[in-house]
C-alpha cells in the first residue's frame, strides 16, 4: 500500500512531505551548534566589548568625563577628525573616479586595475607606515631636501594623513564598482543621449543610484581612518598635544596605568564602531527591501505570461 | 553610426582614468616601490643575514605559526556561526550576525587593550582560567586570542553567502538516496565550501600575519618569546635600523601578495572552469 502510495506522490509533493523533516537537523543537534556559536562570539566578541564601557566607568562617570575633556584627548579628538576627514574626502573622490572609469568603459588589464586598487588590503599597518618614513624620513629619498626646506612630514600631521589614506585607500572604490557593475549603464547612456552633459548625468542619474552604497562606504572609511593604530603609530612620533590621534592617546593613557581614562577614551571609538554597525544593518535591510520589490515585480511579470 | 558598444558613449573616461592612475600611483605604487627599491639595495648577503638572524626567524616563526593557528581556529568556528546564521532560525540571529563584525568595527587598539584587560591574572577570564594554570595574556597563547579576534569575519564572511546560494534540496536528495546527514555534510556541501573556506583562510592568515594592534598589548612583547614581526619592524626603527627594518616589512609584503595573487588566480580559474562558454 505504502509502495503504491509513494508512486502516486509527485516529486514535489514528495519534498513538500518529506523536505522540511529532512532538511531540519534533530533538535539536540541545533541546540548545540546554536549554543556553541552563541558561546564563541560572546566570549571573543561580546565580553571585551563589554569590558571597554565596564572599565571606562570603573572610576565613575564623573572620571570618565573628565578623561575624555581633558586638554590632551580634546587634542587628540581634533586631530583625529581633521585628519579622517581630508583622508575620507580624497578617496570619495578617487572611488568614484576609478569606479567610473571601471565599470563605465571597457578598456584592457581592468583586473589588474582592480588587483593594485586592492593591494593596501594587505599590506601590514606596520608596513604601510614604514613605506612613508622610507620616503620622507631623516634618511628617506626625500629627507635631505625637505630638511633644508624645512618642511615637516614624517612625525606630522602630513605622514599621518598620507599613512591613514593609504590604509583606507580601497574602501569606496571597492564598495562601489560591484554595485555600478551590477547598476549598468544603460540608463547612463539613455541620458547623455538625451543630451545631458557628463555632469549632469552623473548628478542626476548615477547619484541616487549609488546613494546607499556610497553613504556606506564613507562611514566603512570614516571608521577605519578614525580607527587606525599600527601605520599612524609608525610615522606620527606621539606627540602629545600636537601628534597624537584618539588611539595613539588610548595607548599612551594605557602605558602609564591610567587603565579607567584609556577605556574612557577608548569609549569613544567603540561607541562610534556601534555606530558603524547600525548603519550596516539599516544598509543590508533597504537592499533586502529593494532586492525584496524588484524579485517581486519580476515574478509578476512572469505570472501575467503564464 | 553610432554604436551602444563604442568605448566613449559616456564621457569622462580620459579624466577619471587620468586621475585614477595617478592617484593610485602617488598613493600606492610609488611608496611601495620604493620600499622594494630600498630593500633591494640593502644586497643579497646583507639581507640574508638579517633574515636569518635568531631574533627575526623566531618573530616570523611566532607571526606565522600563531597566525595559521588562529585561522584554523575560524575556519572551524567560522564555518560553525555561518553554517548556525544561514541554516537556523532562532531569537537573537539579527544580534549574533551583527556581532561578527565588531573586530572589523572596533579600531584594533581598544581591542588590543580590551583583550589584554580580560585575560591579565586579574581580569574577568585570568581570574578563572589561572588556577588552571592557564596564562593567557603576555604568552603566545594571548597573540593567538587577538589574532582570532580580528580575523572572525574573514571566514564567516567567506563561507556565509555560498552557503546562502547552496541549495537545501541536492543535500535532501542526496539523503533520500540514503546519506546520512554526516555523509551528505562532508560529501555533497563540503566540497561546494571549500573554495570559500579557502579563500577565508587565506584572507585571515594575511590579516592576522600583519596585525600589530591588537597584539603589542596582549603579548608582552618579550623577544624571541613574544615578538611578532610587526613590532620587531617598529624595534627596528626605533633604533634607527632602517635596513633591518626594510627587509622584514620586504618578506612580509612578498609573502602577503603571494596570497593575493593565490587567491586573484584561484577565482580567475574557477571563473573559467564554471563558465567557460560566456569568456
Amino acid at each position: 500500500m505504502s509502495a503504491a502510495a509513494t508512486t502516486n506522490l509527485s516529486n514535489k509533493a514528495l519534498t513538500e512531505r518529506f523536505g522540511r523533516v529532512i532538511q531540519r537537523d534533530p533538535l539536540w543537534i541545533r541546540a548545540g551548534l546554536i549554543a556553541v556559536a552563541v558561546l564563541y562570539l560572546a566570549v571573543l566578541v561580546l565580553l571585551p566589548l563589554v569590558l571597554v564601557f565596564a572599565a571606562a566607568l570603573a572610576k565613575g562617570i564623573a572620571a570618565c568625563w573628565s578623561a575624555i575633556t581633558d586638554p590632551a584627548a580634546l587634542d587628540a579628538v581634533r586631530l583625529t577628525l581633521f585628519i579622517s576627514f581630508a583622508s575620507v574626502s580624497l578617496n570619495l573622490v578617487f572611488g568614484v573616479a576609478a569606479a567610473w572609469t571601471i565599470t563605465k568603459f571597457q578598456f584592457r588589464a581592468k583586473g589588474l586595475l582592480i588587483t593594485l586598487i586592492d593591494l593596501p588590503f594587505s599590506v601590514s599597518p606596520v608596513v604601510s607606515g614604514l613605506i612613508f618614513v622610507l620616503l620622507f624620513g631623516a634618511q628617506g629619498w626625500f629627507g635631505p631636501w625637505l630638511q633644508t626646506h624645512d618642511i615637516k612630514i614624517i612625525f606630522a600631521w602630513p605622514a599621518i594623513l598620507l599613512a591613514t589614506t593609504f590604509v583606507t585607500f580601497p574602501f569606496v572604490a571597492r564598495e562601489l564598482i560591484p554595485l555600478m557593475q551590477a547598476q549598468g549603464s544603460d540608463e547612463e547612456q539613455a541620458a547623455i543621449t538625451l543630451g545631458a552633459s557628463g555632469w549632469q548625468t552623473f548628478r542626476h542619474v548615477t547619484f541616487p543610484n549609488i546613494r546607499w552604497g556610497l553613504t556606506y562606504a564613507l562611514v566603512l572609511c570614516n571608521a577605519r581612518a578614525m580607527g587606525e593604530f599600527g601605520a599612524v603609530s609608525v610615522v606620527s612620533g606621539h606627540v602629545r598635544g600636537q601628534t597624537n590621534t584618539i588611539p595613539l592617546h588610548v595607548e599612551a593613557l594605557y602605558n602609564e596605568y591610567s587603565s579607567a581614562a584609556a577605556f574612557s577614551v577608548a569609549s569613544l571609538l567603540a561607541l562610534f564602531a556601534f555606530a558603524t554597525l547600525g548603519m550596516k544593518v539599516l544598509m543590508e535591510r533597504h537592499l533586502s527591501r529593494k532586492a525584496r520589490t524588484q524579485q517581486f515585480s519580476t515574478d509578476d511579470t512572469f505570472r501575467s505570461l503564464e | 553610426m553610432f554604436s551602444w558598444k563604442s568605448k566613449h558613449v559616456l564621457p569622462g573616461f580620459k579624466i577619471t582614468m587620468g586621475f585614477t592612475l595617478v592617484y593610485l600611483f602617488l598613493i600606492v605604487i610609488f611608496p611601495l616601490l620604493g620600499l622594494g627599491i630600498k630593500a633591494s639595495a640593502i644586497g643579497w648577503t646583507r639581507f640574508y643575514e638579517i633574515a636569518s638572524s635568531p631574533r627575526v626567524l623566531a618573530s616570523l616563526r611566532l607571526s606565522f605559526g600563531a597566525s595559521a593557528i588562529a585561522a584554523i581556529i575560524n575556519v572551524f568556528f567560522g564555518l560553525l556561526v555561518a553554517w548556525v546564521l544561514v541554516r537556523y532560525r532562532f531569537p537573537g540571529k539579527r544580534v549574533l550576525d551583527a556581532l561578527v563584525d565588531i573586530p572589523f568595527a572596533l579600531p584594533t587598539a581598544v581591542a588590543g587593550i580590551a583583550l589584554t584587560t580580560l585575560y591579565s591574572s586579574k581580569g574577568w577570564m585570568g581570574t578563572w582560567l589561572s588556577p588552571f594554570g592557564i596564562k593567557v595574556a603576555y604568552t603566545p597563547l594571548g597573540i593567538i586570542v587577538a589574532l582570532s579576534f580580528i580575523s572572525l569575519p574573514l571566514v564567516v564572511r567567506s563561507v556565509q553567502p555560498v552557503l546562502e546560494e547552496f541549495d537545501p534540496e541536492v543535500e535532501e536528495a542526496a539523503e533520500l538516496l540514503g546519506a546520512h546527514r554526516g555523509q551528505s555534510f562532508m560529501q555533497v556541501l563540503l566540497p561546494e565550501l571549500t573554495p570559500a573556506i579557502l579563500t577565508g583562510f587565506a584572507l585571515s592568515m594575511a590579516r592576522a600575519v600583519g596585525e600589530y594592534g591588537s597584539v603589542v598589548f596582549i603579548s608582552g612583547n618579550l623577544p624571541m618569546r613574544t615578538e611578532i614581526a610587526p613590532l620587531l619592524i617598529v624595534t627596528k626603527l626605533d633604533q634607527y635600523d632602517y635596513a633591518g627594518a626594510t627587509a622584514i616589512a620586504a618578506i612580509m609584503l612578498l609573502f602577503s601578495f603571494s596570497i593575493l595573487l593565490g587567491i586573484n588566480l584561484s577565482q580567475h580559474w574557477r571563473r573559467r572552469r564554471i563558465a567557460p562558454a560566456l569568456a
